[in-house]
């Protein structure tokens, strides 16, 4: 354990230990909390200059507001559309490279494995144009499908690397006793392999649903409008809409936050798994 | 198990049996290779093609060979973007150490710390756009937080994202806000497997503080750090929705980064210029390029290490 | 799981029915637009008159939120071709006529006298002879001011650019920002360099400049700046971080005097609690003596695309929204100016200056971003912007345009 555990410490640092804890939390998250309390505040407040005092009333009109004044409710469900999906399709493609490249031996092995490595970490830019005129083409152009098209495909650069260390870490006498009993290579992969790959899915499913709901670049590049649109896209134009009015930024802000907050919170242990995947070992 | 061995027949093994080891992969594979091919592998090669053309979207490409790169060379606003790249990947690297001693502070067991290290983590669960959103709020003239805060200290606020020379460094805390949060949870999760017997032998030959930091827990950390490196660096270099929530590259484009750019050449109300921004987009692509050679070529080593 | 697969279908295929549900007597005109929700709700009233004059055709109307309209129909033009698209006039419809994207509707005009009626117009939508599409829609540009400021800082509406500039002396003495703006977005700061230009150099210098044939070194471009540089520190400080909105809440708290606008911030300002007795206008001062008067009014206008299907109804309907009794109707409920000379307009002060304002103008401009191409306009905004923060950078801001100007033109 380093540092020293607080408990062995003197008892007057170990109260000022428990007194920084709170005061280095509220320093942190300090433009967040403001944000939070701008959100329930009424525009009155606002107008009149009362930008950090307590709400002169808690107006949870404000949510109200921005769901029965704007499209946000039809920006959230278009998120929830596109994600879904993908979250789906990138585990389904990755579970099955990932499979693929960790149980396999072949030539061109470790090279595939780095260009899906490789090609997780390009620029964005470098494919806009392309992909953009690609999407247009095939009519696919602000469609929930060309977006979560190329989002399945790029996330499985990530995804595939993510599932071929964790299954590289599998104990591979399993799949060898299967074979040698004459069991297929699929059902290896869909009876032994998938059910002990559980909580990497989890994990997977968990991370992605999070990287696609706050994805901004490509909404932005491959839809456009409340039809389609996600919510941060929709965000980025209401925001257009609501200049100085920050109690609905605030609250649409807050809005668009909450199913990643509450997906880390409900599934935190999968969260951090994936999150840090390679954080302990070499 | 058993029954399907019973079930496999008499006669001489098909084709597939002989041969789904060899297959089998390539199987697996299919999907996501043509997948990542048509997305990922193809467009970039497409943009460096690109990159020879002058196009606007709508009519014939027309070929200018160097053309997009000879006016790259001479154009301010790209070095503007250069140099904010440069600034935005020298600040971003605070987040490795900020993580590190943010993960040290929290690596306690007192009751409700893990509530504590959830709510610290909050920053990067939460969208960059509303991370922007947020900090344009807290930089905002006449009523924003930090303004309010200076003007209460000094008298006279200050409006950081109208002026060009320090814009872009409000917008690399506004990034680092969420980057510091990720480095902080790899470096716990790294913190958690940190042989003890260690730090006791340590402890018992004196170290203690930086010392021990230094020369025993560092060394222990370091595939954290490096991921928190990689990552680092590739946010930094992918960096895009602040600059295009916060400022838009303003003023008159003092926060531009290349891949914001990039964007405002090829798409942007005042753009259209296809081919002058795939050049960009080259550039930046080489630029990550050398990082992304660097990563793998560690990765490399690890895996025949293995 | 099904459910999310199944929604997905539905939001596809509700797509594809809103294209097939009229009934199949009528035929069908396909209009996408860009309107925002006043002025959507004028044009479905637009429509509905329309329908009811030919009930024979089904206008189908497709709202695009404002902003993504502007990459939506670069498109749409080449995907999914509709019958008729909204646009703008001058240099931005240049792009679309010379990629052949836009159908040239000149025997509309002819056929209709809109030659004659729509005669302000006639310059900014012709491209080679020919006419590429019909306005329905201009607003003017002037100066907004808070007569109560004017009042408590003893000051008189000013009647030349001396006098201007003297008040915001006045003014700086009271803590209030003479002139404000929010350039966060640009482009309002490029209203304030074109009326200076406009008053210092004239209309035929406004168009030559926009039309990349005068260098941004010259003289008279310098002469603009010089007399720009005069008020330029009487501008609203943070302009470059707020956007136009922001800075017309200035205007009403009364922090600020004057704001260089069009005409559709006088909904912003009335919401913000001032009334016709608090706000004012007036036409942006004299500054060459003897220069004659031009003003900014940007033109909204309607289109045919290249790949339109039902082109006869779609110039039925050109033809419909150029006339004066619908101009008139529409302009009412959007609040602005009607483009036909015929057409009048009600009761409110700011039309009624407007429409003199700008029907007695000795030209009248589109805007610096409509008259000058993409690249051109975006640097220039910059300068502009970087000329208001930075005035010492001006040779530097106008060496760079010239660079800009070198390449942006052919």
């Amino acid at each position: 354990m380093f540092p020293k555990p607080i408990e062995k410490a003197s008892p007057l640092a170990q109260i000022l230990y428990k007194l920084a804890l709170p005061l280095a939390l509220v320093i942190w998250l300090l433009p967040l909390a403001g944000v939070a309390l701008t959100s329930v505040r009424p525009a009155s407040d606002l107008a009149q200059g009362n930008y950090f005092g307590l709400p002169s009333a808690f107006a949870w009109r404000n949510y109200v507001d921005i769901f029965t004044n704007t499209p946000l409710a039809s920006y959230m469900r278009n998120s929830v559309i596109v994600t879904i999906p993908t979250v789906i399709g990138t585990v389904a493609l990755s579970c099955m490279t990932g499979f693929a490249l960790a149980v396999y031996r072949f030539k061109s092995n470790l090279l595939l494995f780095f260009m899906f490595v490789a090609g997780n970490f390009v620029p964005f830019q470098i494919l806009m144009v392309p992909v953009r005129d690609l999407t247009v083409q095939t009519g696919l152009y602000n469609t929930y499908l060309g977006l979560i098209l190329f989002h399945i495909a790029f996330q499985t650069g990530f995804c595939t690397l993510f599932m071929r260390n964790f299954i590289k870490g599998l104990p591979f006498e399993l799949i060898e006793s299967a074979r040698v009993e004459g069991v297929s290579e699929l059902r290896i992969f869909w009876f032994i392999v998938i059910p002990l790959m559980r909580p990497a899915i989890a994990a997977l499913a968990v991370l992605v649903f999070t990287f696609i709901w706050n994805e901004y670049f490509w909404a932005t590049v491959l839809t456009q409008g409340s039809a389609v649109q996600p919510v941060t896209a929709g965000l980025f134009s209401l925001n257009g809409q609501w200049i100085a009015q920050w109690h609905l930024v605030s609250a649409g802000s807050i809005l668009a936050a909450l199913p990643p907050v509450l997906m880390f919170f409900f599934m935190q242990k999968h969260f951090i798994a994936g999150l840090t995947l390679g954080a302990t070992k070499g | 198990m058993s029954g399907m061995a019973a079930m496999s027949p008499q006669r001489k093994t098909s084709w597939w049996k002989r041969n789904q080891r060899s297959i089998a992969p390539w199987l697996f594979l299919a999907p996501g290779i043509a997948m990542f091919a048509l997305y990922v592998i193809w467009p970039i090669f497409a943009s460096i093609w690109l990159s020879f053309f002058d196009w606007d979207g709508l009519g014939k490409k027309a070929w200018v060979g160097v053309g997009n790169y000879v006016e790259l060379i001479d154009d301010e606003n790209f070095y503007t973007s250069l140099k904010n790249n440069v600034i935005w990947l020298l600040m971003f690297m605070l987040a490795v150490p900020a993580g590190l001693f943010m993960a040290i502070f929290l690596n306690q067991t007192v009751t409700g710390i893990r509530i504590y290290k959830s709510m610290f983590f909050f920053p990067f669960v939460i969208s960059q756009v509303v991370v922007g959103l947020i900090f344009s709020w807290f930089y905002a003239p006449g009523f924003g937080l930090l303004y309010q805060l200076i003007e209460w200290a000094t008298g006279t606020g200050i409006a950081f994202l109208a002026e060009p020379d320090y814009v872009t460094y409000a917008l690399v805390v506004a990034g680092l806000w969420p980057q510091i949060a990720y480095c902080m949870i790899l470096y716990l999760t790294g913190l958690n497997n940190v042989s003890p017997d260690q730090i006791e032998a340590a402890r018992l030959d004196g170290a203690k503080g930086w010392r021990m930091l230094w020369h025993v827990i560092l060394p222990q950390l370091r595939p954290a750090t490096f991921i928190a490196v990689v990552v680092t660096i590739i946010g930094a270099l992918r960096s895009f929705d602040i600059v295009s929530i916060m400022t838009d590259g303003g003023p008159f484009g003092s926060s531009r980064v290349l891949s914001y750019y990039m964007y405002e050449q090829a798409l942007s109300e005042y753009g259209y210029r296809m081919g002058y921004g795939a050049a960009i987009a080259v550039v930046l692509f080489a630029i990550m390029m050398v990082f992304i050679t660097g990563f793998i070529w560690k990765m490399v080593g690890d895996e025949r290490g293995v | 799981m099904n459910v999310s697969i199944k929604s997905l279908l539905l939001g596809v295929s509700a797509a594809s029915l809103i294209a097939f549900g009229a009934s199949a007597q009528q035929r069908v005109v396909r209009y996408n637009a860009d309107f925002d929700a006043a002025p959507l709700k004028a044009f479905e009233a637009l429509i509905a008159d329309f329908e009811t004059a030919n009930p024979d055709i089904d206008v189908q109307l497709t709202n695009f939120d404002h902003e993504g309209y502007k990459t939506a129909i670069r498109n749409f033009l080449t995907a999914d071709s509709p019958d008729l698209a909204n646009w703008y006039a001058g240099n931005r419809m240049a792009p679309f006529v010379k990629a052949g994207q836009f159908q040239d509707v000149t025997d509309v005009w002819e056929a209709n006298g809109l030659n004659e009626q729509l005669a302000s117009s006639v310059g900014s939508m012709t491209i080679d002879g020919k006419k590429w599409g019909v306005p329905y829609t201009y607003y003017q540009w002037g100066v907004y001011y808070n007569k109560d400021v004017y009042k408590k800082a003893g000051v008189t509406e000013p009647k030349n650019w001396a006098e201007f500039v003297a008040n915001c002396e006045k003014f700086k003495a009271g803590g209030i920002d003479c002139l404000t703006t929010g350039t966060k977005a640009l482009w309002p700061g490029a209203g304030i360099f074109d009326y200076i230009n406009l008053r210092t150099n004239g209309y035929a210098f406004h168009m030559d400049l926009t039309a990349g044939k005068v260098a941004w070194t010259d003289a008279k471009v310098k002469a603009t700046f010089a007399e720009w540089a005069k008020i330029q520190p009487y501008i609203t400080a943070n302009h470059a971080a707020i956007d136009w909105q922001d800075a017309a809440a200035l205007l009403v708290q009364g922090k600020a005097a004057n704001y260089v606008m069009g005409n559709f911030a006088v909904a912003v300002f009335k919401e913000g609690g001032m009334t016709n007795d608090t706000l004012g206008f007036i036409q942006f001062p004299e500054i060459t003596a003897g220069v004659p008067r031009a003003e900014e009014a940007p033109t909204d206008t309607i289109h045919i695309p290249a790949g339109a299907k039902n082109v006869a109804d779609a110039k039925k309907f050109l033809a419909y929204v150029a006339s004066a009794e619908a101009q008139t109707k529409l302009n009412a409920a959007l609040g602005q100016l009607p483009t036909n000379s015929k057409s009048t307009v009600g009761d409110d002060p700011f039309l009624k200056a407007g429409f003199e304002t700008v029907s007695t103008a000795q030209g009248v401009a589109q805007f610096f971003d409509r008259d000058a191409p993409a690249e051109m306009a975006k640097a220039g905004m910059e300068g502009f912007q970087e000329f208001m923060v930075k005035p010492e950078n001006l040779d530097a801001i106008l060496e760079r345009l010239e660079k800009v100007r070198a390449k942006a033109y052919n």
